[in-house]
């Protein structure tokens, strides 16, 4: 009986004195956050130059796991915090990884408002339709119809369809996988890695002890099943067509890749233009 | 750690004729605030007003952001960016301001915030002054911590106890509050602005251990931990959560004890050290009253005029607020018969006296709603009641 000793290659990317971590079995954020360690290696980044920040919530430990630079900020805020983060020390990449409820629900506006700036930094969105950390709540992402625990007889709001409101409200690059898709997964963050910009990445990921389980989904693999038989990829699609039905096909794909100056180019262009040589540009600390 | 000089091609020497708001700019500016992020509101405005129009020429970056919520945090992200950082707010501001507060504490990450106070609740007063939020500055956010909180009176003590405000927060590695309101920060007076070379800052702690070595919450010297520098290789994680000297989440009784003990302590042991009052005419003062902020101008006068009809009352004017002077009002304790606590508000500080003299002294409150200040005479009325009595 042979027993396998190789380093798994994300490991140097893992804060290993940190695990277990805490996600469940069939969780898929681990999934994720596997294709972040690879796309890191294959954008050829320096590593020191990498900072993650999380909000609060299952997705919200992926910066406490990740060996870099890392802050677990407050429930929604993780943005604002990165756009700090970003402006004070340029050089750095800032990734804000988090889940939809944190980001979406308590973080909206943030998100918004970031986009709209083209604050360069990557939004990693891992959506499982529900909020996982305090037991399965309906989430501004959860499906119509879907059952949650503060949603008992299904859910009756309308979901954001996240990439097009990433689009609407000025990301210049967009994306859509499911955690089947790990390949593209690795491939879209390391495109949004090397892109100037709010870039955005949604990727739609299992919870099977809250959403699957209670609306009788099966497990994580029946997920899979359902990401690989019912995903469509359309890159360049609107997304205004994106949508997310219960159990519905799933749109997935490269919708947004454009070119526009970053919150920093165009101010340090507009103070350039009216202050001339008085301009005394960022100094780093 | 060795005390540091100001940039002298940021600080603006000489003497001005400006108001509370931009004399607070100018405080933060030569203090070496290189980034702040702030949302508008009545009657803090001018502040970041005046830091968008001089940041570029001073190698500072303003961001005006989404809401308060957005100041709040963007200036903790500065400030692990390496930026010395702050916000300005009023009270509808300040109370979405907390949850970052609280965050600020836990992750004792330096930072200012600048409450010019309106009166309250809710929307209230927003263009005339109070000072209600006290209580908010010392309790506002959930959960335990010890603040740093500054009470100038004019403008130039604006300009000065900014410096004061900024060095606190780099010393303790803590939030700190400085608490105007709207008259202070309204007022016109000369403000004299010194060189640089006589403005002296508190460096941020940063660790010289190597990455190997480094622990981010191990305490260092007065029980406070170094900093690392973001990107240098330390790959080091901040987390709201209680956490361990790694930084690592610790979710138990033992972790907390710990941490608690330790971040309630740094403040707690040094509170003499950070306290700080101005005193008038209290060498042979029976009657002592205690007045911060704009009140203490009034109450001066009051004292002065109490004085004229030889009563023997004095000022106590706690410019640092929290810590509170609680030694300083132990030892008048001993020797006055009453304390007059004259404050915008319906009380606040005064239980803080009171707890403190209740077994030697009467405490006695001039409350005001806010909107305008106390007039000198009505707090004279108290005065004179009081000394038949004291």
């Amino acid at each position: 009986m042979g027993v396998t000793t190789a380093i798994n290659p994300v490991e140097p990317l893992l804060r290993t004195d940190r695990m277990p971590h805490i996600w469940c079995p069939g969780c898929g954020i681990g999934t994720t956050v596997n294709c972040f360690a690879r796309a890191l290696g294959r954008s050829k980044l320096p590593l020191d130059k990498v900072a993650v920040v999380s909000g609060i919530g299952c997705t919200g430990r992926v910066a406490g796991y990740l060996q870099f630079d890392s802050f677990h900020t407050t429930h929604g805020r993780a943005i604002p915090f990165a756009t700090g983060l970003k402006l004070a020390n340029p050089e750095m990449s800032v990734v804000v990884y988090s889940g939809d409820g944190d980001l979406i629900a308590i973080g909206g506006n943030h998100f918004i408002h970031a986009a709209r700036r083209n604050v360069d930094i990557k939004v990693i969105c891992v959506n499982n339709f529900i909020y996982g950390m305090t037991g399965g709540q309906v989430a501004p992402t959860t499906p119509l119809g879907a059952s949650a625990t503060t949603a008992p007889y299904g859910a009756f709001e309308q979901p954001f369809n996240l990439p097009f409101l990433a689009e609407s409200s000025g990301a210049v690059y967009v994306a859509r996988w499911t955690v089947y898709h790990v390949q593209h997964i690795a491939h879209s963050m390391a495109e949004a890695l090397r892109k100037k910009g709010f870039s955005f990445i949604e990727i739609l990921a299992p919870c099977p002890t809250l959403y699957q389980r209670r609306n009788k989904l099966g497990d994580s693999l029946d997920a899979m099943r359902y990401y690989k038989e019912r995903s469509v990829i359309k890159n360049g699609a609107s997304t205004r067509d994106l949508d997310l039905g219960f159990q519905e096909e799933i749109i997935v794909g490269k919708f947004v890749d454009s070119e526009r100056p970053t919150l920093q180019q165009t101010m340090d262009q507009r103070y350039r233009e009216v202050l001339k040589d008085r301009y005394n540009g960022w100094r780093q600390p | 750690m060795d005390w540091v000089k100001a940039n002298p091609k940021t600080v603006l020497t000489g003497a001005h004729f400006i108001d509370g708001n931009h004399a607070a700019c100018e405080g933060a500016i030569a203090a070496g605030a290189n980034f702040a992020a702030g949302y508008p509101i009545t009657p803090s405005t001018e502040v970041v007003e005046r830091f968008a129009a001089r940041a570029p020429l001073v190698g500072a970056t303003f961001l005006q952001m989404e809401d308060e919520l957005a100041s709040s945090i963007a200036i903790l992200g500065a400030a692990w960016g390496g930026a010395k950082s702050f916000t300005v707010t009023s009270g509808p501001g300040f109370s979405l301001m907390m949850e970052h507060v609280g965050l600020a504490a836990m992750t004792e990450t330096p930072a200012v915030f600048v409450n010019v106070q309106r009166g309250g609740p809710s929307t209230g007063l927003p263009t005339l002054p109070a000072q209600a939020d006290m209580m908010q500055a010392r309790w506002g956010s959930h959960g335990d911590y010890e603040v740093i909180a500054l009470s100038p009176n004019s403008p130039q003590e604006c300009f000065d106890l900014m410096i004061d405000a900024f060095n606190l927060a780099e010393q303790y590695r803590n939030p700190v509050f400085f608490m105007m309101d709207e008259s202070v920060g309204h007022m016109t007076e000369k403000v004299v602005i010194p060189s640089a070379d006589k403005i002296d800052l508190f460096p941020r702690r940063y660790t010289s251990l190597t990455p190997s070595e480094y622990l981010p919450y191990k305490p260092g010297s007065a029980g406070i931990p170094e900093m690392a520098r973001l990107g240098q290789g330390y790959r080091f994680h901040v987390t709201g959560l209680t956490h361990d000297v790694r930084g690592y989440p610790a979710i138990n009784a033992q972790a907390q004890q710990e941490l608690m003990d330790r971040l309630m302590g740094k403040i707690r042991d040094n509170a003499g050290k950070i306290a700080r009052t101005k005193e008038h005419l209290l060498e042979d003062a029976g009657i002592v009253l205690v007045a911060y902020g704009i009140t203490s101008r009034v109450a001066l006068r009051a004292v002065q005029m109490a004085r004229e009809e030889n009563i023997p009352a004095g000022l106590l004017r706690p410019v640092v607020v929290w810590p509170f002077p609680e030694k300083r009002i132990r030892e008048l304790a001993d020797r006055a018969k009453a304390f007059i606590v004259v404050e915008m508000n319906y009380g606040q500080i005064v239980n803080e006296v009171e707890r403190l003299v209740a077994d030697c002294a009467k405490t006695v409150l001039v409350p005001h709603a806010g909107g305008a200040v106390h007039r000198p005479e009505a707090i004279l009325d108290v005065i004179r009641e009081v000394a038949k009595w004291a």
